[in-house]
C-alpha cells in the first residue's frame, strides 16, 4: 500500500493496516478465487431493458477487493450497460447490487466510476486540477471550501498518472491519453474500494495504457476492486486476473484464462471470431 | 450625457434608481443562473419557457379580476407565469422522453403554441374590460415607466435570492453540467439539481418579465455568461464574473433608458449585455480575437527565432531577413550580426531538441508507444509540454544509450 494518493487520504495507521491485510488476504486467494461476496461488489440477477429489447438479462456477477476484472463480449452485449446498471445510472429491472455487503445506496463513498472519455464535453471551463478536485465532493460536501490539503491530494493524484506538472492546464488543450489520465486522477482522489471504467484504453496511445495499467495493478495490489470493460483479446489475458464474458447473458466468468477459452468465445461472440479469438 | 450620468450615479429621481437597481440584481441572478443553464445546454429549454410564460400572465389576471380583486397584482401575476412555464417544461420534458419527437423539436413546439394561446387570451382581456388590462402586454417586451417601489423591492429581492441559490448549489451543480455520469455514480442527486439550474432559469425569468420582458429576458441568461467564458477557465470565476457584468448590463441599461424618454429599458439592458460580450469576445486575452491575432504574430517569430537559432548552432550564418531580425528583437545575436552568449545557449537547447525530435521521429516514438506525440507533434511546442516527465526522462535516457539517433 505505497500509492502515494491513498496514503494522503484522511485515514489513520488503521486503515493502511487493514488495507495491507486485505491485500495479502486477496493475493492469498486468489489461488482459489473462492471468495464470499462480501469481499467486494456482487450484482445478482440485474436485467436492464431499453424500451423492449432487453439490454442486459439475470446477471450474476462477482468483482472481488484485490482484482482486476475485465468485461468482454461483442458490440452491443451489454457491457456498459452492466457496469452503468451496477453503478445505479441507469433503471434496473431486476436485481440488486452490493458493495462490501452493503447495498449501493448506502456504498456511494466506496465506489469510483471512470465513464468513457467522450461522454464529457471537454472545452468546459475546468483546469486540470479543478477535475481531480471533484473527486473529493463526498469528503467535502455542499459547502465546505477546498483547503491547501485537498489540493495536495489532488496533486498527489494527478502524480500517480503522471500529469502533476499539468494542473494548470485547460482541459480542452489535453490529448486524449492525457484526458484519460485526467479521470482516473479524479477516481483516484476518491479512494474508493471499487473502481469501474468503461472503456480506459479507448483511444489512448500505447504509453497512457502503460501507465494506466501499472497504477490499475497499485490499486488491485492495495487490495481494491479493480473492473474494466475491455476490448482488446489480445491483451485481456495479461492485464486481468478475472474476465466476465458477456453477450446479454453472462456467457462465463471467472480466472482469465479459464474463461477465455476458445469454445467460450466462440459461444459469446457467436462463432464470428475463431481466426481472431484463437491465442 | 449628463442626464445618463446622473441617472448612473442614481440621481435621475426615485422611478430611476428603483429600477436601476432591480435590473442590476436581476442581471447578477441571470448571469450566475446562466453559467449553469448554458452549460447543461438548456438555453433553448428556457426560452421556451420564457415564451410560456404568457398565458399564466393573462389566465392570472382573469382569475384575480373574477375573483373581484386588481388583476395587475404583481406576485399573482408572477406565480401564474410561473406556474404555466413550469407546465410548459414538464410538457416539452414528456414529450421529449414519451414519444420519437427530438428535444428540440418538442421544445420549439410548447414555445410558439404556449406563446399562441397567451396571445389569444390578452386579446380576449383587452376585449372584455378595455382600459383595465393597459400594462399587460408591457410583460412581452418589459415596461419599467410608473414600475411600483414595492415592485422594484419584490425584484429586486427575489434577484438576489436566486443569485445566493446559484451561488450556494454551485458545486453540485458543477459536477452534474460537467459529467452526469461521474455525478450521479458519487451519489449527487442528478435530478433535483437539474431541477434546481431549471427552477432557477424559470425564477429569473419570471422575475424578469416586467423589466426586460419574455421576449428578451433569455438573453440574461444566456449573454453574460457567454461573455464571462472569455475571460476565464475556471467554473467559479466564471459564475462571478457573469454575475457582475449582468449586473452591469442591468445598471447601465437602465441608466440609458432614464436617460432618454420613452426608449425600453429592457432591449437597452440587452444591447448593453451584447456590448460586453462584444468587447470580450475581441479584447480578451488568450480567448479573444485579438489575442488570437496576436497569437498568430508570436508563433510566426517563435518559428523565425528557431529557425534562426538551428542556423546559429550549425555553425552557418541565417540567410533569411526575418529570421536576422527576430534574432536581433530577441538578443540572440549582437548588431554586427555575431552571436551573443546567450544566443549561443539558446542554440545549444535548439539543436538538443532537435536531437530529441529526430530520435522520436526516427522510430523511438513507435518503440516506446508514443503514437500520440507523432500525430500531435508540430515541431515547436516545447516537448516538455507534449510528453509527460516520465516519458521524457525515458526518452533521454535511450538517447544517452543507444548512443546517437538513427
Amino acid at each position: 500500500m505505497s500509492a502515494a494518493c491513498e496514503a494522503a487520504a484522511a485515514a489513520g495507521p488503521a486503515r493502511l493496516a487493514r488495507d495491507a491485510a486485505a491485500g495479502a488476504a486477496e493475493r492469498a486467494g486468489t489461488a482459489t478465487m473462492a471468495l464470499a461476496p462480501a469481499q467486494g461488489m456482487s450484482v445478482r440477477g440485474l436485467s436492464v431493458s431499453y424500451g423492449r429489447i432487453p439490454a442486459i438479462m439475470d446477471v450474476d456477477a462477482d468483482f472481488p477487493l484485490g482484482a482486476m476484472t475485465a468485461i468482454i463480449g461483442p458490440n452491443g452485449a451489454g457491457k456498459s450497460t452492466l457496469l452503468k446498471a451496477a453503478l445505479g445510472l441507469v433503471p434496473r429491472l431486476t436485481g440488486e447490487v452490493r458493495v462490501l455487503g452493503r447495498p449501493l445506496e448506502r456504498a456511494r463513498d466506496l465506489i469510483a466510476y471512470v465513464p468513457q472519455r467522450a461522454s464529457v464535453d471537454w472545452e468546459f471551463p475546468a483546469r486540470v486540477i479543478d477535475v481531480a478536485l471533484m473527486g473529493l465532493y463526498r469528503r467535502k460536501g455542499l459547502w465546505r471550501l477546498f483547503d491547501r490539503n485537498d489540493r495536495r491530494r489532488a496533486m498527489e493524484c494527478l502524480a500517480m498518472v503522471g500529469m502533476e506538472s499539468f494542473a494548470r492546464r485547460q482541459i480542452g488543450e489535453l490529448s486524449g491519453g492525457q484526458q484519460q489520465r485526467v479521470f482516473i486522477a479524479r477516481a483516484l482522489a476518491q479512494d474508493a474500494q471499487a473502481y469501474l471504467l468503461d472503456e480506459p484504453f479507448a483511444g489512448v496511445d500505447a504509453a497512457t495504457e502503460r501507465a494506466i495499467v501499472a497504477v490499475l495493478r497499485q490499486l488491485r495490489d492495495a487490495g481494491r476492486a479493480v473492473v474494466c470493460v475491455h476490448h482488446d483479446l489480445s491483451t485481456a489475458p495479461v492485464y486481468f486476473d478475472r474476465a466476465l464474458l458477456l453477450n446479454r447473458v453472462v456467457v462465463a466468468q471467472g480466472p482469465t484464462a479459464e474463461t477465455l477459452t476458445p469454445r467460450n468465445l466462440r459461444l459469446a461472440y457467436g462463432g464470428r471470431l475463431e481466426t481472431a479469438a484463437t491465442p | 450625457m449628463s442626464e445618463f450620468l446622473r441617472a448612473l450615479t442614481l440621481n435621475a429621481g426615485y422611478n430611476a434608481a428603483l429600477v436601476a437597481v432591480g435590473a442590476a440584481l436581476l442581471g447578477a441572478a441571470g448571469g450566475a443562473a446562466g453559467t449553469f443553464v448554458g452549460l447543461r445546454r438548456r438555453a433553448l429549454a428556457t426560452d421556451a419557457a420564457a415564451h410560456a410564460t404568457l398565458p399564466g400572465v393573462a389566465a392570472a389576471f382573469m382569475l384575480m379580476a373574477w375573483l373581484g380583486g386588481d388583476g395587475r397584482w404583481l406576485p399573482g401575476l408572477l406565480a401564474g407565469s410561473a406556474l404555466s412555464a413550469a407546465l410548459g417544461m414538464w410538457l416539452a420534458d414528456r414529450m421529449a422522453a414519451r414519444t420519437r419527437l427530438p428535444e428540440d423539436a418538442a421544445i420549439g413546439a410548447i414555445l410558439s403554441t404556449f406563446y399562441g394561446l397567451g396571445v389569444v387570451l390578452l386579446t380576449v382581456i383587452q376585449g372584455m374590460n378595455a382600459g383595465k388590462a393597459a400594462g399587460l402586454s408591457g410583460f412581452l417586451l418589459g415596461q419599467t415607466a410608473g414600475m411600483l417601489r414595492a415592485e422594484a423591492l419584490t425584484i429586486a429581492a427575489a434577484g438576489a435570492l436566486a443569485g445566493l441559490i446559484a451561488f450556494a448549489l454551485r458545486r453540485p451543480m458543477t459536477l452534474v453540467c460537467f459529467d452526469p455520469g461521474h455525478a450521479a455514480a458519487m451519489g449527487v442527486p442528478v435530478r433535483a439539481v437539474d431541477l434546481a439550474i431549471m427552477g432557477l432559469a424559470v425564477g429569473v425569468t419570471v422575475i424578469g418579465l416586467k423589466i426586460v420582458g419574455l421576449v428578451l429576458v433569455v438573453a440574461l441568461l444566456i449573454v453574460p455568461p457567454a461573455a464571462a467564458r472569455f475571460w476565464t477557465d475556471r467554473v467559479e470565476a466564471m459564475t462571478a464574473l457573469a454575475a457582475l457584468m449582468g449586473a452591469a448590463a442591468g445598471w447601465i441599461g437602465a441608466a440609458l433608458s432614464a436617460s432618454a424618454q420613452d426608449m425600453p429599458a429592457g432591449a437597452l439592458i440587452v444591447l448593453t449585455a451584447f456590448g460586453l460580450f462584444a468587447l470580450s469576445m475581441l479584447a480578451a486575452p488568450r480567448r479573444g480575437a485579438l489575442a488570437a491575432l496576436a497569437a498568430r504574430r508570436a508563433v510566426r517569430r517563435r518559428m523565425l527565432l528557431r529557425q534562426g537559432l538551428a542556423a546559429l548552432a550549425r555553425g552557418a550564418a541565417p540567410g533569411d531577413a526575418a529570421q536576422l531580425r527576430a534574432l536581433r528583437r530577441a538578443g540572440m545575436i549582437g548588431p554586427d550580426g555575431a552571436p551573443t552568449a546567450r544566443g549561443l545557449a539558446a542554440a545549444a537547447e535548439v539543436a538538443r531538441d532537435m536531437r530529441r525530435r529526430s530520435f522520436l521521429r526516427g522510430g523511438y516514438a513507435l518503440d516506446a508507444g508514443l503514437t500520440e506525440f507523432l500525430t500531435r507533434d508540430d515541431g515547436l511546442t516545447p516537448l516538455e509540454r507534449m510528453l509527460a516527465p516520465d516519458q521524457l526522462a525515458a526518452l533521454d535516457a535511450a538517447m544517452a544509450s543507444g548512443g546517437e539517433a538513427p
